[in-house]
């Protein structure tokens, strides 16, 4: 990227959303966060100021016009944020200014000098540099005048910015336009939009930066959560095509599919998918991998998506791998969630988040197929790149399952994500002589001449065993697969 | 509430004083004008049981927050209670009278 002239940027300490601002709000300017209600917009507010307050020194004005200070206090306590002693350390001040239409006549000329005042006297007496005005358009329900209104909201801002605050204020979303009373339009800076869908009954919250004045920002709907940390933006498909190109390879934990793979294993921080029809091995074969990882004493994060925890371990100490030793030792954890309950910006965004907390080096999502029933095929595959973008970026080996239906559309059903990993194993099982027989192939590895032959393994107490080759075609028959 | 009222009846009892308290930030031409129609509807209306207090924020920022002032000026009627208040120059003096509780409301749509 070409060296840019940027804002000085106000960092907000809210996760990933100061990476797709490259560096958080315009520094001493407005900010104006837009949404409906229950879109998180009072929360965002309060966390850019929050963490301001904590982070970076930083005092603030927290500025209700719809809560009470003690409102606002427990509902940002669950969040884990102490208002009172924040208060109490003259760091925050936290002024409810009460609108109340039936109590206020009006009779001629007025001006908002009063919330100038007091805005202006609190700044001075903490030396606030941050600002929260939650929700100004309040007003407009209060004061009946909105020439008045427009006007002094103009010199309003003004205001904050001859001050050089750096201000957020939220706006409900209208319906024509981005807020009901056009706060838009007096904010020129940066306006973010604030989105809760319910679809299928699956809820999913999103981020848009709308216009960022003078700084370069991602214009994708980035999906973004709210848990008991707080709110956490996912910033992946900013990522882009930067990670590195690892050349250190690491075990798949089967030595003789190692040997497939040119002798030594996937390579570290590539992708792997191995699809299979049910009961060729595919978790075994996944747990292997884990198992290896965790001998090295790598940390492995591991997503399931059909199984229990206790009955993947009961299963795979039946075939002689004991992961619960790991889960002990803290090298292995397992995240289970049933696909439905979430959206697919959510599963993604809790996938992202247990992967920055555990800073695994082996990540598995089993059976990655199982996300297709929240999404469409494009919806998965869109989310599957944000997931590998982001892990490749930390050099994240990742390691997919994919479950496939019936033999025959085997390479079908995987086609569409299939192109985003790097190497692709295949599982299959074949009658022959009354048995039924597994057969494992590489079907495709990037950067490294694999075997092509198809080789038969078998499931014993002691792991999965890929038995020796038949007539080795290696040589001449080394693939070498598109890069 | 079966007491007929009619646009001359003073809804306060003759006998109660007012405690009138006038916000204002520096001597703006609002705020001047402000103070005079108030002096003088206090004149004419709560002669001798009236009292006003000038409260200029830009001298006690401080004080804007405990009447919840937002505009300027604001008068605020303290006492009696319930708590009154009106913004503006109160140049219109029907509108302060009934801020005040000197003069009915007008049903809404008259």
């Amino acid at each position: 990227m070409a060296a840019q002239q940027e804002l000085a940027k106000s960092p907000t300490g809210i996760q990933g959303l100061d990476e797709i601002t490259n560096g958080g709000l315009p520094f001493g300017r407005p900010t104006l966060v837009c949404g409906g209600a229950g879109s998180g917009k009072t929360l965002l507010a309060a966390s850019f100021l929050l963490n301001g307050i904590v982070e970076y020194g930083e005092p603030g004005i927290l500025m209700t016009f719809e809560e009470t200070a003690e409102e606002l206090a427990s509902d940002l306590a669950s969040l884990g944020y102490d208002l009172g002693k924040l208060v109490e350390e003259g760091k925050l001040i936290v002024d409810y200014v009460r609108v109340e239409r039936s109590e206020i006549e009006e009779t001629g000329e007025y001006d908002l000098e009063g919330l100038f005042v007091r805005l202006e006297h609190a700044v001075n007496s903490i030396g606030a540099r941050r600002v929260v005005l939650d929700t100004i358009e309040s007003l407009f329900a209060g004061l009946t005048n909105p020439g008045i209104l427009r006007a002094e909201l103009r010199r309003l801002f003004r205001w904050l910015k001859d001050r050089r605050l750096t201000t957020v204020l939220t706006g409900e979303r209208g319906d024509a336009a981005l807020t009901r009373q056009g706060l838009e339009e007096y904010v020129s800076d940066a306006v973010i939009l604030l989105d809760h869908r319910v679809q299928d009954q699956v809820s999913t919250r999103r981020l848009r930066i709308v216009k960022y004045r003078g700084s370069h920002h991602g214009t994708n709907e980035y999906p973004f959560l709210i848990d008991r940390d707080g709110l956490h933006v996912l910033p992946v498909t900013s990522l882009g095509l930067l990670h590195p190109a690892l050349k250190e390879r690491v075990s798949t934990g089967v030595p003789r599919l190692d040997e497939m793979l040119s002798g030594r294993g996937y390579y570290r921080g590539s992708t792997i998918l191995l699809s299979g029809t049910a009961g060729t091995g595919k978790t075994s074969l996944a747990a292997h991998f884990v198992d290896a990882a965790c001998r090295r004493g790598e940390r492995c994060l591991y997503f399931l998506f059909e199984e229990s925890p206790p009955q993947l371990m009961r299963n795979m100490l039946s075939i002689g791998i004991d992961l619960q030793q790991w889960v002990d030792r803290g090298l292995l954890q397992f995240q289970a969630d049933r696909p439905s309950r979430f959206g697919l910006e959510t599963h993604l965004a809790s996938m992202q988040r247990a992967v920055a907390k555990f800073e695994p080096s082996v990540v598995v999502a089993d059976p990655v197929t199982n996300l297709l029933t929240v999404g469409t095929h494009s919806d998965v595959r869109w989310m599957l790149t944000r997931v590998i973008d982001y892990l490749k970026l930390g050099s994240i080996t990742v390691l997919f399952t994919s479950l496939t239906p019936g033999s025959r559309e085997l390479e079908e059903t995987d086609a569409g994500i299939s192109s985003l990993m790097d190497t692709w194993i295949m599982l299959t099982i074949a009658e022959q002589n009354r048995r039924r027989r597994r057969w494992i192939s590489v079907l495709k590895s990037r950067g490294m001449a694999h075997s092509d032959s198809v080789r038969e393994y078998m499931l014993t107490d002691r792991g999965l065993s890929v038995l020796d080759s038949e007539p080795d075609t290696r040589g001449a028959g080394k693939a070498m697969a598109g890069v | 509430m079966q007491t007929q009222l009619n646009a001359a009846t003073p809804l306060t009892t003759s006998s109660e004083t007012f405690l009138l308290r006038l916000y204002v930030a520096g001597q703006t031409p609002k705020c001047v004008r402000a103070f005079e129609n108030l002096k003088r509807i206090c004149e004419e209306y709560l002669a001798g049981r009236y009292h006003i207090e000038m409260v200029d924020l830009l001298q006690n920022p401080q004080l804007a927050r405990g009447d919840q002032i937002l505009a300027v000026p604001t008068l605020v009627r303290r006492l009696p209670e319930p708590i009154k208040k009106i913004i503006g120059d109160l140049s219109n003096t029907e509108r302060v009278l009934v801020g005040l509780d000197l003069r009915p409301a007008r049903r809404p749509g008259s």
